[in-house]
């Protein structure tokens, strides 16, 4: 019982983690609750489907269906990501004030709105996909004690939310002017973990070079088979032996998402100016 | 060319390219693994240093099994009685372990890495 309550609520944490940094950095938009449940809902159904095709899946394209889906599913969430982060850019600044000033929902950021809740579908997808197959094993399995185990799941299950949960309360408790900031950063380093763990997965069945197999290792410093690599390895991407294509991917990502952001702030900037006298100061 | 000839010219160019795709996979045949009432056989498997190689699982039981190591990261699911074949990257000799994660208590092996391969 305590074996599958533990592999329940690591995998429940996984996509945990991102759906209470999404939970947060949604924070006081009116309806956030109500997208991300979809996303949530989503994600379970997909992830149910998901485990029933395993085999299918797992068999397509010579074998590497499994590591192509994957691979697809993290792109399409930093994808998702970098749309956020740049709304966001143009957008965060008003909604702190609003949110301060007004104590109230703002109605604002549906796209974005739908942004994260795909994020959080595409992050129960991939997890829930291997929590359901595993409580499918154990009820397949009927000889050792299968309502033990399940119940075991469903502890880990609660578990996995709880912790979630602690964290969006954690990141919330944040004053209101840096909760946004704190988020950005947060979902920056989940989208070029993503990325990373996406191309190494395609550079694992050979689709882009490796870049060098592992290009350095602190194994010895925090293992990812540790909750806390784990729960790192989730947040920032890291993980102990990282291959160069991951590093490059991890990089650029990152790159991108703070020089859009910084772009997409400047333009803002530049359009809400207020005009107070004619720019003459040209010292060319 | 007369037609009858064009049987055996493809007959034999078959046979030629059967030979090299064949003498190819010899080259790089998968190690073997399987899983049986949750547990690897053989639990202890050998690879040569610094080369990268096919590592082949089959899944003998009527439930579903992941298998992953953090040591060659490698995370890949397996269908009820269903095989599959992962690539391993080039790794420096040592031991590696690895695990059925459905299974993490019972399923448990060793991949062990040797400048020469034995």
């Amino acid at each position: 019982m305590l074996a599958s309550l533990l592999i329940v609520f690591r995998e429940v944490l996984e996509a945990g983690l991102v759906v209470g940094i999404v939970f947060a950095a949604t924070e006081g938009i009116a309806g956030r609750t109500r997208w991300i449940a979809a996303g949530i809902a989503a994600g379970a159904a997909g992830a149910s489907l998901l485990a029933l095709f395993a085999g299918a899946l797992s068999n397509a394209l010579s074998g590497e269906g499994q590591e192509y889906f994957n691979a697809a599913v993290m792109l399409a969430a930093v994808l998702m990501l970098g749309w956020h982060h740049l709304w966001m850019a143009d957008h965060g600044r008003e909604l702190a004030k609003q949110l301060k000033t007004l104590g109230s929902e703002i109605n604002a950021g549906r796209a974005s709105l739908m942004a994260m809740s795909i994020v959080v579908a595409l992050a129960i997808l991939r997890e829930g996909s291997e929590v359901v197959l595993f409580l499918y094993g154990i009820v397949a399995a009927s000889t050792d004690g299968p309502v033990a185990l399940f119940l075991g799941g469903i502890g880990g299950l609660a578990l996995g939310a709880a912790v979630s949960f602690a964290l969006y309360r954690g990141l919330v408790a944040i004053p209101t002017k840096r909760l946004f900031q704190v988020t950005g950063v947060l979902l920056t380093l989940l989208a070029a973990g993503l990325a990373g763990q996406a191309f190494a997965t395609l550079a694992q069945v050979g689709a882009v070079p490796t870049l060098g197999d592992e290009i350095w290792n602190t194994a010895w410093l925090l293992r990812d088979d540790t909750l806390i690599g784990r729960a790192l390895h989730v947040i920032t991407g890291y993980t102990d032996r990282p291959s160069g294509i991951q590093l490059l991917a991890y990089g650029v990502t990152l790159a991108a998402f703070v020089v859009g952001g910084k772009l997409m702030h400047r333009a803002h900037e530049r359009r809400n100016r207020p005009i107070l006298k004619e720019p003459s100061n040209e010292h060319a | 060319m007369r037609p009858s000839a064009f049987p055996k010219v493809l007959f034999s160019s078959a046979v030629a390219v059967g030979l090299g795709f064949a003498g190819q996979a010899l080259a790089q045949a998968p190690l073997q693994l399987s899983v049986q009432n949750h547990h690897f056989t053989p639990a202890v498997i050998t690879a040569p240093a610094g080369q990268r190689f096919m590592i082949q699982v089959h899944n003998l039981d009527g439930t579903p099994e992941e298998f992953e190591s953090y040591d060659f990261k490698v995370e890949k699911i397996m269908a009820p009685h269903a095989s599959i074949i992962v690539p391993v990257g080039a790794l420096k000799p040592g031991n590696y372990a690895f695990f059925g994660d459905y299974n993490p208590t019972l399923a448990k092996g060793v991949l062990r890495v040797t400048p020469g391969g034995h």
